[in-house]
């Protein structure tokens, strides 16, 4: 097949005066009299649930419709534990989501227009018939399994239920290998079990709360902060590790400003002062855990004088926090955290993590991780899925053995032809997830893509994956249609009905009527036995004794427990662990069978380089990664990042608060915009911090383009965890440009 | 009655939703405010403080926006909850500049705009969207007359202060400190 180099030349399509201007938005518009004394203000007339697709905290809440009918507000649902009423700034920020006059108005297809690549607008019909098409001749040639698809948030179980029943399992998403991954690994390993989302940690309750580089209170996953903050009411103690001086860590009681990618020593020293003093719980361990000795040996040498050192946390802090965290026992929890794909070492940072808690007896116990119960709904009765002939992960034989879930890297990387691999993709199906933004290493990404033989991209926004896409979908959002029920795990279990509050803007259609059609054109209606997405949920609704139109009232369903063991280890009882040796695992059996070290190792990572600084990145409370850089109401409160500089660099690079500069990375890769400088003694000397998502280089995105830098572009580097290939993304350094750099130099 | 709002800096992360609860719940248009967050930090590294505070009109016991507005369009109703009538207000500024929180701002199509303390709201028995929406239960909203009031509860059992009181204006906005 012929393909010129540049067949995905990036498009830019406010060129082409698609769409229309400005549509009104009421939330702009004054109503005469929202102010004050004796005014008359917009009134709920009619409130919808729904749960939020903001983050993927997925809180559920009511869609308010004022007089006009028009979408007003966005509240929390009272029953609701991910949010009791309250959602964060994001969620009641949701409304600008629907409001968006950028958003993605109906189908585009890629077209050469006198030797200019552009796209046309096309009709749905089109479209599909153009997948569809495209789609079955990829099948014959390399089979359905060399379809992907990218997803993040609720359109991919709908497109991953039609592309499923197309043969292909290779569905993922970067919030695995790129995110909480390691975490889930670390746990299962000890534990039998993974973390989840809503964390089953039981923060309400705890006396001692430990953050490891987890900023809760930045990062809003809102039931976690509401927590937090009932923590702090009750006195418990905050310890938080962090080489910035993050919210949590000025909530803390003990905060601990680590010298970066060190936290591995500080973790193993810890371990060490609980065994030595005798500060673990004996009677759990002896009955529930598998390796003490082999632990007690490993870590004899991993003094608090040696992690000093390493860390530069003073010994008698290690000790003193120790004891805090001895003192709390059980009722301590030594945080997972959730974005943990930072050194490449980290499924085993994250195993001592598990350890720490193990050896304070957090693991099933009041104030430690609780037990999380989901409700069992009945699955749609639909024919079984055909078995696919390969996966992903005949890619990478004998790599990542431990990985749960599909790698959105390692379905990029496998992408890219390669001698030694047979298995290439040859089309991506992208929903929601920005991956120019979200995978590291944006070049390897672009040119994955300029591989595809079909490049399908389905999103509320322009986001500059769509510029690379050969069909552009515009789905409608949350606000404007039905999904699947959240059904979550929670200390009780719940369901949460999303319903539409208005029709879909412009020519925008749901996930699930996309997926729908488009399996239809795939021969796959089978998979899709209902008309409509409510009488399917109705139909599953009725399974569990509800209804859709009781669920239009509620919005939110709670269940009974069915087993009464939110803390199933209080009180010692017998118990097996899914594990091999059924106990919980201070020593890894699964780590050792698979050629892993049975126990957390530390490994030195990489400094920076003179004149470099470590890039830490994180999260603002009223943003979700790049997907809401655009929000009306979430620009209005943050439109740009910054870079944080310690004082004592800023001095030394004459640098001011405010003064705009460009980021060089040490593969000479600069911003394509310029940062401005945050001047703050919130950081450590040694590196630099943004948030991110900013940056972006889409004009359509009206405003979001060029504002602040982008730290996915200066990751270029990654160290990849060889346990389930996380890719570990704290391995950049970057410096600073004061002057304009010219175009095309490096 | 009094009206009175405390903010818990303890617990305030400074998250904004306060400021976006408001702008929706009271069509603030996009690039004003009528709250608004502001982070302090001091000492070095590492031994830092941050305090961090939703703020917005104190609703002053002795307001000098009321003193000073020609047109009595600035006024203060029951529960001690200053307003705007923006029939009357003529736009002078006079107010804005009066002000030592700086909690006022003209609205585009006009008037002076600030914070109601939702009193549409709390004339229907709920709390201003601010304090409703808050995460972290950082904010509350009461009576500091009535002594049973859990404002007034946590006023005695809790260290406080108010901004700029030198000013004299009797702010009615407590943080908690």
């Amino acid at each position: 097949m012929s393909k010129s180099l540049n067949r995905r030349d990036f498009i830019k399509i406010s060129s082409l005066g698609l769409g229309g201007l400005a549509v009104a938005n009421p939330i702009f518009d004054w109503l005469g009299g929202s102010m004050n004394s004796g005014e008359s203000l917009q009134e709920t007339i009619k409130r919808i649930p729904t749960y939020c697709e903001v983050c993927f905290w997925k809180c559920a809440g009511w869609t308010h419709l004022n007089e006009k009918g028009d979408i007003w507000k966005l509240t929390g649902n009272d029953n609701d534990p991910h949010c009791n009423g309250r959602l964060c700034p994001r969620g009641t920020g949701g409304v600008g989501m629907y409001y968006d006059e950028d958003r993605l108005k109906t189908p585009l297809m890629r077209t050469v227009i006198n030797g200019k690549q552009t796209y046309r607008e096309a009709s749905w019909d089109e479209a599909f018939d153009f997948i569809a098409r495209k789609m079955k001749k990829i099948a014959d040639e390399h089979g359905p399994e060399c379809i992907a698809l990218f997803s993040h948030g609720s359109g991919g179980k709908h497109f991953g239920r039609m592309l499923k029943a197309f043969g292909s399992s290779n569905i993922t998403a970067p919030s695995y290998a790129q995110c909480r991954g390691p975490r889930e690994v670390g746990f299962f390993a000890t534990f039998g079990e993974g973390i989840g989302s809503p964390e089953r940690v039981d923060i309400r309750d705890t006396d001692c709360l430990v953050l490891i580089g987890s900023h809760i209170g930045e990062n809003m996953h809102n039931g976690q902060v509401q927590e937090m903050s009932d923590a702090i009411d009750k006195d418990a103690t905050i310890i938080t590790v962090d080489p910035r001086f993050s919210t949590a860590a000025s909530k803390s009681k003990h905060w601990l400003p680590i010298k970066p990618a060190t936290d591995m020593a500080l973790l193993l020293s810890w371990i060490h002062v609980i065994i030595n003093n005798e500060w673990y719980d004996k009677k759990y361990i002896d009955k529930y855990a598998f390796g003490l000795d082999e632990l007690k040996e490993h870590v004899k040498s991993y003094t608090p004088e040696w992690a000093y050192g390493i860390t530069t946390i003073k010994p008698n802090v290690i000790r003193k926090t120790a004891k805090e965290m001895a003192n709390a026992a059980p009722s301590v929890i030594i945080h997972p955290g959730r974005h943990v794909t930072w050194y490449g070492d980290d499924t085993q940072r994250l195993r001592a993590v598990a350890i720490l808690n193990a050896l304070l007896g957090s693991w099933g116990r009041r104030g430690g991780f609780y037990n999380p119960e989901k409700k069992k709904v009945a699955k749609l009765d639909i024919p079984k899925f055909p078995k696919p002939s390969k996966t992903w992960r005949d890619a990478f034989p004998d790599q990542y053995k431990l990985a749960g879930l599909a790698l959105a890297s390692g379905i990029c990387d496998a992408t890219i032809p390669a001698a030694d691999r047979d298995c290439s993709f040859k089309a991506w199906i992208v929903n929601g997830t920005n991956l120019i933004s979200t995978l590291p290493n944006q070049a390897n990404t672009i040119e994955a893509i300029q591989n595809l033989d079909l490049m399908v991209v389905i999103d509320t926004m322009p986001m500059e994956i769509t510029g690379y896409a050969d069909v552009v979908l515009p789905e409608c959002t949350y606000l404007e249609r039905y999904d699947n029920l959240r059904i979550s795990g929670h200390r009780e279990p719940t369901i949460a009905l999303r319903a539409p509050a208005a029709e879909p803007k412009y020519n925008s259609k749901s996930a699930w009527w996309i997926a729908k059609e488009l399996a239809d054109r795939l021969g796959l209606n089978d998979y899709f036995p209902f008309e409509t997405e409510d009488q399917e949920l109705d139909w599953q609704l009725k399974k569990v004794g509800s209804s859709l139109e009781e669920m239009k009232k509620i919005g939110l369903k709670k269940f009974e427990r069915k087993y009464d063991d939110l803390y199933p280890l209080e009180g010692l009882p017998e118990y097996e662990f899914n594990t091999n040796t059924g106990k919980i695992e201070l020593y890894s059996t699964a780590m050792e069978d698979e050629g892993y070290d049975p126990l957390p190792k530390f490994t030195a990572h990489e400094e920076p380089p003179t004149d470099f600084y470590r890039l830490i990145y994180g999260r603002a409370p009223m943003h979700t990664f790049s997907r809401t850089a655009n929000n009306p109401n979430l620009t209005d409160l943050m439109d740009e990042n910054k870079v944080w500089v310690n004082p004592k660099v800023a001095k030394e690079w004459g640098l001011i608060n405010n003064q705009e500069v460009w980021l060089e990375n040490q593969d000479g890769v600069v911003t394509s915009f310029p940062i401005k400088v945050r001047v703050t003694e919130r950081i450590r000397w040694d590196s630099v911090y943004m948030i991110h998502g900013f940056g972006h280089t889409d004009k359509r995105l009206s405003r979001a383009y060029g504002k602040g830098a982008s730290d996915a572009e200066l990751i270029t580097q990654t160290k990849i965890d060889p346990v389930m290939g996380g890719t570990g993304m704290r391995v950049n350094f970057v410096t600073f440009l004061t002057e304009e750099p010219t175009k095309g130099a490096a | 009655m009094r009206y009175a709002m405390a903010i818990d800096t303890k617990k305030c992360v400074g998250c904004s939703d306060c400021v976006v609860a408001c702008q929706v719940e009271n069509n603030v248009p996009i690039g004003h405010c009528r709250d608004w967050v502001v982070e302090a930090t001091s000492g070095t590294y590492p031994d830092l403080s941050l305090e961090i505070r939703s703020e917005r009109c104190n609703h002053c016991t002795n307001a000098p926006c009321v003193r000073c507005c020609p047109t009595e369009a600035s006024h203060i109703v029951d529960g001690g909850i200053v307003v705007v009538d923006h029939n009357e207000c003529i736009g002078c500024k006079a107010c804005i500049e009066s002000c030592p929180y700086d909690a006022r701002f003209i609205h585009p199509k006009g008037s002076v705009d600030k914070c109601t303390f939702c009193i549409h709201r709390v004339e229907k028995g709920e709390n201003p969207a601010c304090v409703s929406v808050c995460p972290t239960k950082c904010m509350y909203f009461g009576d500091t007359d009535d002594p049973n009031s859990e404002i007034s509860k946590l006023l005695k059992k809790r260290k406080w202060k108010t901004l700029i009181p030198e000013a004299g204006t009797k702010p009615n906005i407590y943080y908690l400190t």
